[in-house]
């Protein structure tokens, strides 16, 4: 029965999240984009909302929560509000934990998961983008060749957020190049194992404060256990699927703050002895972001619904996440118009947010709910 | 709790209504288009005794009892939307010529007593079809609805009426070739200004009402648009909705709040217009083997793929806004942003929808041997009428800005 209604518990989450992104969160992203640092206080009391924890298990020490992709989407779109880079850091843990949790065979969850039930941030993260115009997650070109009882890893991986201080990093490789995404596996792969090549940070155009690195494999030899989900292997459709799910609230939360931001700001300004808002050449454009925001969040939630109930949501997801990424590049691009010169000035935060957005294009596969 | 499942019981209703759309209305879609002015009496009669027989609902009919197959209640407005859309996948001229109370009853139920109602709404549960109109558009303005110089004036026992009213929605229906009646607005005190505009019911066939013209249109040309003159139109004094007190607060403030109702369902219609549109060019695509590749790289997809996804994804983004301004309404929210905000997203995105359609489909898309060229030109109402697309974006403007019509206009 159709309700757009959340719950009383997802109305806390995203108030109590919200707070946090608004109050604390926000202040930190200027700084943070300039500097290319994210305080180490910031993420450690952001770890303190149990976004990894929660959901261990409680036999492993966590919190046992039950994942629901709709809170998460919720969670995702507060934390991007905030800050879309601190958000994708402070989530990044997930990136591993979360496929182990729901994928993994016992073994795996028993020896990986208890980490993230501690009370400080532990770093971790997965490898899935490849540095090509082409990527595409359903044709991976890092292989997995099986090699008497394991694999051998080769190919070059990139925006593989937190690498250099993850223990272990989850590389995503094509076993089967013939399957598409069912012939994509999962592999825990130690940083320091011999093969693997961490190189230097790497420069993006936003996105700033989020430490992204490239990783290479040249015969990078695993164990059979390395396996994410043993023989049976991974769904890795729906893992994307909840990926874009993430990435694409995120992406809301952006234009939220593109949007809040230009309509304040349009009240305020005066031209011509009024405020420009209420000129309809502005109240115009902050109608057309409003529309969007509600659309594209809509749209997103339709998705993660589509997931909690175990259904099949590469369409859903794929559609929502593509139209977010279109929408936020123009919401935030209107942010920064409205703003006019000043707009333009890294004295305003709309300037980074335009930058921001324009990543959503870009990335896949860094963020998960 | 977030949901966006349809039950059992709606889906199977919803069915239903998708046959009448198939059987009753593809069939003779084209010709009522090419036929602008000739009705189809046997379509209409159709439709009146399946609406008699069963529940079927068709528009915006107040005068009935809310859908019976729904089972829970307030969720009118949802089930609305969701049957006209999928009334609308048939045809949207049909839909809106379909005898019903249509936005006449409309305006019965927001502003009359329940004496008026029953007086006047009665007669659409018996006898042979009928059809309920609405004028408040004049040859001097359109958006601005309180700029209304239609006068009523008292004279004794009655009101006289006089002015020219246009772009009425099955005006010719009410008003002469059925037992209905015209919802007229009028002012009564123009001094006073919206306040004094008020609703009042004219009979059909009343003397001085004439029904003066009957528009030629780009799209839905099943509907008839009547212009209609009231010269020295009298009408009993208890025909006029409601009270005839000039106040401040209500009257047509309370009409003006009918649109929260009304936009999501023009919203539905362009999407169910848009739906038809986009399958056409799904089962086109199918059969000439075009692939549609959800899940790749979009740096990868061919231009037709894109395409189609966006209008796929605009199509349902529309519908989501228009769902939620549905339920908004049917759980007592105020959702005046909402159906602004569902009724400006469809209305544009379906307009798009449907030409890229047609371009699509090439010169096929172009022929009148099917019905997308017919669609695109059915689409383009839905972003004018029941508020612009201009006017739904200061609406929306007003909300978010938390301005008055004073400061944004």
């Amino acid at each position: 029965m159709i309700d757009f209604e959340l719950s009383e518990e997802q109305q806390m989450i995203r108030d109590s999240v919200g707070a946090f992104a608004r109050e604390e969160i926000r202040p930190a992203a200027r700084p943070a984009d300039e500097s290319g640092a994210i305080p180490a206080a910031l993420i450690a009391k952001a770890w303190q909302f149990g976004f990894v924890s929660g959901a261990i298990p409680e036999k492993f020490g966590g919190g046992g929560d039950a994942r629901s992709a709709v809170t998460g989407a919720i969670v995702a779109e507060e934390l991007g509000f905030g800050d879309v880079s601190i958000g994708l850091h402070v989530l990044a843990p997930r990136l591993f934990a979360f496929p182990i949790l729901e994928m993994g065979t016992d073994e795996q969850r028993a020896k990986y998961l208890k980490r993230f039930a501690g009370a400080d941030f532990a770093a971790a993260t997965a490898a899935v983008m490849e540095p090509r115009f082409d990527f595409d997650l359903s044709a991976q070109q890092v292989s997995a060749k099986r090699d008497g009882a394991g694999y051998i890893l080769n190919g070059g991986k990139c925006y593989v957020p937190l690498a250099a201080e993850s223990d272990s990093i989850l590389i995503y490789a094509a076993t089967d190049a013939s399957k598409g995404f069912a012939g994509v596996d999962g592999f825990i792969v130690p940083r320091g194992a011999a093969g693997v090549t961490i190189s230097e940070r790497e420069k993006n155009m936003g996105l700033k404060p989020l430490a992204t690195y490239e990783l290479t494999l040249k015969d990078c030899r695993v164990g059979a256990d390395a396996r994410l989900g043993g023989d049976r292997g991974i769904d890795f459709s729906r893992l994307m699927s909840e990926s874009r799910v993430a990435l694409a609230a995120m992406g809301v939360g952006v234009m939220n703050a593109a949007f809040e931001y230009a309509r304040d700001y349009a009240k305020e300004r005066k031209a011509f002895g009024v405020p420009i808002a209420t000129k309809q050449a502005i109240a115009f454009i902050l109608a057309d972001m409003a529309i969007e925001i509600d659309a594209a969040r809509l749209l997103l939630w339709e998705a993660a619904y589509e997931l909690d109930k175990g259904r099949d949501a590469l369409k859903a997801s794929y559609l929502a996440k593509n139209y977010v990424a279109q929408s936020a590049l123009k919401v935030t691009d209107n942010g920064v118009q409205v703003l006019g010169g000043h707009g333009y000035i890294r004295e305003h935060p709309v300037e980074m947010w335009l930058r921001n957005a324009r990543g959503f294009a870009a990335i896949e596969g860094i963020a998960t709910v | 709790m977030i949901d966006f499942e349809l039950e059992p019981q709606v889906l199977s209703r919803l069915q239903m209504y998708h046959a009448v759309s198939e059987h009753m209305m593809r069939p003779i879609s084209r010709d009522c288009d090419e036929h602008e002015h000739t009705k189809p009496t046997q379509f209409y009669e159709s439709m009146w005794s399946a609406s008699a027989a069963s529940d079927i609902q068709v528009g915006n009919d107040k005068s009935k009892k809310p859908d019976a197959g729904a089972a829970a209640p307030r969720r009118a407005n949802l089930l609305s939307v969701l049957s006209t859309e999928e009334l609308c996948w048939g045809d949207a001229g049909l839909y809106l010529s379909t005898p019903n109370s249509g936005l006449g009853g409309a305006a019965v139920m927001a502003a009359g007593t329940p004496e008026q109602k029953e007086r006047f709404l009665k007669r659409f549960k018996e006898g042979k079809p009928k059809w309920g109109a609405m004028a408040i558009t004049e040859p001097g303005f359109g958006s601005d609805s309180s700029a209304v110089t239609t006068t009523a004036t008292r004279d004794g026992d009655h009101w006289v009426i006089n002015g020219t009213k246009i772009f009425c929605t099955a005006g010719e229906m009410a008003a002469e070739k059925s037992e209905g009646f015209v919802v007229v607005w009028a002012t009564v005190d123009k001094s006073a200004g919206r306040p004094g505009i008020k609703p009042f019911v004219v009979e059909h066939n009343t003397s001085g009402m004439q029904v003066v013209r009957v528009e030629n249109k780009l799209g839905i040309r099943a509907s008839d648009t009547a212009a209609i003159v009231f010269d020295n139109c009298r009408i009993p004094l208890d025909h006029l909705l409601g009270s005839a007190e000039v106040r401040k607060e209500g009257g047509f403030k309370d009409v003006m709040a009918t649109f929260d109702a009304t936009r999501p369902i023009v919203a539905a219609m362009a999407i169910g217009v848009g739906r038809a549109a986009l399958d056409f060019v799904r089962e086109f695509l199918k059969q000439q083997n075009v692939p549609v590749r959800y899940g790749v790289s979009p740096r990868r997809l061919t231009a037709v793929e894109r395409d189609f996804m966006e209008m796929e994804v605009q199509l349902q983004a529309a519908r989501l806004l228009t769902w939620r301004a549905a339920w908004m309404l049917d759980t007592g929210k105020r959702n005046s942003l909402e159906a602004s905000m569902a009724k400006a997203k469809a209305g544009l995105a379906v307009t798009l929808i449907t030409q890229k359609a047609v371009e699509l489909l090439g010169p096929l898309g172009y022929s009148r041997k099917i019905l997308v060229e017919k669609w695109m030109r059915d689409a383009k109402i839905n972003d004018i009428f029941e508020g612009t697309q201009q006017i739904n974006m200061i609406i929306i403007g007003r909300r978010i800005l938390n301005y008055s019509s004073k400061e944004l206009n």
